[in-house]
């Protein structure tokens, strides 16, 4: 009797155990790297004890293991551990995150429009002096706008990409005579002069994304927004100063609408318009490679997509398979106008650490760690466009922080969420799909919060 | 995670079994001490105590503060401009008929052509084997579901090779490739058809279980009656099921009330398909209007309530006929 009660404690006991045994065998344990490190960058920012800093964003995958490289020094010099946590789903988690008190120490916000809910919910705390010295010291003045809600500075900028971008092959561009356009005219006539010559539409354009189906072309109309009607307009247009349905805007997505909307423009390798909304952005480019179409509109990321399997078949090069230029202004003497992307690191926990791990994301320290890495740039002042992995990357940086450039961040990002990451989206999907420009640019414009 | 991490998530599982138990105890040992007179109504509310603590906390209180949501504007002040949207923006218009059509849809033919197909096999030799493969797609998620489908609604621009079965039948046949999900409305009734796909399974396998409940001597009769077999099915089998019936028909509308994933796999809700309950998520946790995506929650809310109460009153007067 004794015997078999014993036997029935035991087995779940050894159970447990052996479970337990097993799942360590999952768990991360690494043990601490070489420790040849210089600590003499990080001195400034202290030394901690048993201080943890935990940050959540967007960034995954590769990115992710970069980003946590870039501060693998930072951390062992000053003793602050950092875990970071990337998911698909944080834009539209973190709010709730917060509301509920659970959300990281830190949190990588990609949108201006996200922050200001954050801010406006009281759950992010402002940037300490050190941060802000870094941003004033780092970036052009614009950039701290977008982190700034009633005069109070939220967040540095991290990481930027620049937007606006056609991607083309040097090659087939030399072989036909074709010239990179100085002015938007010139680039309609380049599109009509490829149209007729080489029997295949000058345009590929890719605008399926998931549930995010249509942001690329949001970028289409932004880039005319800015070029046409001024960095002025725009910055009104974002904040709702001027009505989403502006004569301005009209204009903008009629001007879009010659290339999107017309059958001889698009969709180079893919079929008629209506194929723009079911192509995935990813692959939308790839044609030009097997000369099916000739431009194509997308970030300076789209870089990484020409060798979709890896490795280096396709060279992006200003001699190499495919290069790009940005999309040009309206007349060629205008400043170079830019629209961009970036992230802006929010601090939902005040502590020392925190500020300290800000401090140093915000750095030209960081930025050139980081860069160097490869595949991002920044639009940091103090670093060295040497450090970026490709010529174009090296060209981007060289934009940024050109002071000629008029940067203006992502409209769609800026705008409300309702707005930029709902109906603007879902409008232009319509728009290809046939509707109206009016009806479109109305209904996104109803969809503009009350409050 | 470190295996730190793992130990001290091991010891917080087991702190919680150790809480739970003491409470459990704590209850038992109140419930023993519980004055004579009355003691069963004393006992029942200990047993219960926790389970209503638990409703309130998950659900009571949720419900309620989701419709004090609905009232709020995104400063939370009182203001009627969520519902207001709801009901004058042409795509918020638009979720509110798709749903519409959805419940009209799914439950309609998931329960005809669940019983149907369970009244042809009923009896019928490897009977088992037709229900399993009927069943099947039961046992897959609405996610995996979505994405299946997706492929056979492909689309590959003409002269190109068609991946999507849908699309390959349509070039082998000499017509043109369809853009399937885009093109509204056939793709609201594309994606309802995977929603009947996977519920029909369900229906007939309670249906068929009620069928074989019906006593044969009714059956018998019947059939000495000179009855014909649509006559047998119409005037017996049908009002024997009739409870069966009516729970299936609920079920499948309050599922269908509540579709999302479909949706949101096959098309995100774009090209007019989206139905409230994507639209829900959308506005409360992408475009961060929680307003909107409660107002939303409300009237799913309302919705499914007329079908519950249909549901219970229909149970409850078939315990009183028993």
């Amino acid at each position: 009797m004794g015997m078999s009660q014993h036997r029935r404690l035991w087995a779940p006991l050894a159970l447990v155990g052996v479970a337990g045994l097993a799942l360590a065998g999952c768990t991360g344990d690494i043990e601490a790297g070489g420790d040849d490190v210089d600590c003499a960058d990080y001195e400034d920012y202290g030394t901690f004890e048993d201080a943890t800093v935990t940050i959540g964003g967007t960034i995954l995958d590769l990115e992710a293991d970069r980003l946590v490289e870039s501060w693998s020094d930072f951390a062992s010099c000053t003793g602050i551990e950092i875990n970071y946590q990337g998911s698909s789903e944080f834009e539209a988690q973190i709010a709730v995150l917060a509301e509920g008190g659970n959300a990281p120490d830190i949190g990588i916000v990609p949108q201006p429009g996200l922050l200001a809910r954050l801010a406006a919910g009281g759950w992010i705390v402002p940037a300490s002096q050190p941060v802000i010295d870094n941003i004033d010291e780092g970036w052009d003045p614009i950039w701290k706008e977008y982190a700034t809600i009633d005069g109070t500075t939220y967040a540095a900028p991290l990481m930027a990409s620049i937007k606006g971008y056609i991607w083309y092959s040097p090659a087939q561009f030399e072989d036909n005579g074709w010239e990179v356009p100085t002015t938007l005219d010139e680039m309609m006539e380049l599109s009509e002069t490829i149209a007729s010559d080489s029997g295949h539409q000058p345009w590929c354009v890719g605008l399926e994304s998931g549930e995010a189906t249509g942001w690329p072309g949001t970028d289409w109309i932004e880039d005319f927004v800015l070029r046409q009607a001024g960095a002025d307009f725009y910055d009104q247009w974002v904040t709702h100063e001027v009505p989403f349905n502006s004569p301005e805007v009209v204009t903008a997505f009629d001007s879009v609408g010659e290339y999107l909307k017309s059958d001889e423009m698009v969709n180079g390798g893919f079929g008629d318009v209506s194929t723009q909304i079911s192509t995935p952005f990813q692959e939308a480019g790839l044609p030009i490679l097997d000369d099916e179409c000739s431009l194509h509109h997308q970030a300076s990321f789209y870089e990484t997509f020409w060798n979709p399997d890896g490795g280096d078949d396709i060279t992006v090069a200003p001699d190499g398979d495919v290069f790009a230029f940005l999309m040009p202004p309206v007349d060629a003497d205008d400043p170079q106008a830019v629209t961009g992307g970036g992230e802006f690191p929010v601090a939902f926990r005040e502590a020392e650490e925190v500020e300290a791990v800000r401090t140093y994301l915000a750095s030209a320290l960081w930025a050139n760690n980081r860069v160097s890495l490869g595949g991002v740039i920044s639009a940091n002042k103090g670093l060295d466009p040497a450090n970026a992995s490709s010529p174009l990357l090296e060209q981007s940086i060289e934009i940024l922080q050109s002071p000629d450039t008029e940067f203006r961040f992502d409209g769609s990002d800026l705008m409300p969420g309702a707005v930029g990451s709902a109906a603007f989206w879902r409008g232009i999907v319509e728009w290809i799909g046939g509707q109206s420009t009016q009806t479109v640019v109305d209904e996104v414009e109803a969809s503009w919060p009350t409050s | 995670m470190t295996t730190a991490d793992l130990i001290g998530k091991i010891l917080q599982v087991v702190l919680g079994l150790v809480v739970f138990a003491a409470i459990l105890g704590i209850i038992v040992l109140l419930m023993g001490r519980a004055p004579r007179r009355g003691r069963t109504a004393w006992q029942l509310l200990w047993f219960l105590l926790p389970a209503l603590l638990l409703l309130a906390v998950g659900l009571v209180w949720p419900a309620i503060r989701t419709t004090l949501l609905a009232f709020q504007d995104n400063s939370g002040n009182f203001s009627w401009n969520n519902f207001a949207w709801m009901f004058t923006q042409p795509a918020a218009i638009r979720t509110l008929i798709n749903t519409v059509i959805w419940v009209l849809l799914v439950p309609t033919f998931s329960t005809a052509l669940g019983l149907a197909y369970a009244v042809f096999i009923d009896k019928s030799r490897g009977e088992k084997i037709y229900k399993a493969l009927v069943f099947m797609p039961m046992a897959i998620s609405f996610v995996g579901a979505g994405i299946i489908w997706r492929f056979v609604y492909e689309y590959r621009s003409a002269g190109r090779e068609q991946i999507g079965l849908l699309n390959a039948l349509s070039v082998a046949f000499g017509g043109d490739p369809v853009q399937w999900l885009q093109t509204d409305p056939i793709n609201t009734v594309l994606l309802i058809v995977v929603m009947i796909w996977i519920q029909t399974g369900f229906a007939m396998v309670v249906l068929s279980a009620a069928i074989k409940g019906i006593p044969t001597e009714q059956i018998e009769a019947a059939q000495l009656d000179g009855t014909n077999a649509w006559q047998r099915f119409m005037n017996v089998t049908v009002p024997g099921i009739r409870g069966s019936l009516v729970v299936v028909l609920t079920t499948i509308s309050i599922a269908t009330l509540k579709v999302f994933d479909i949706v949101r796999t096959m098309t995100g809700g774009n090209f007019n398909t989206s139905v409230v309950a994507n639209e829900m998520y959308v506005q409360a946790f992408r475009a961060s209007e929680v307003g909107r995506g409660s107002a939303l929650a409300v009237i799913l809310f309302v919705l499914v309530l007329p079908i519950v109460i249909y549901n219970v009153n229909v149970l409850r007067k078939q315990r009183e006929i028993r």
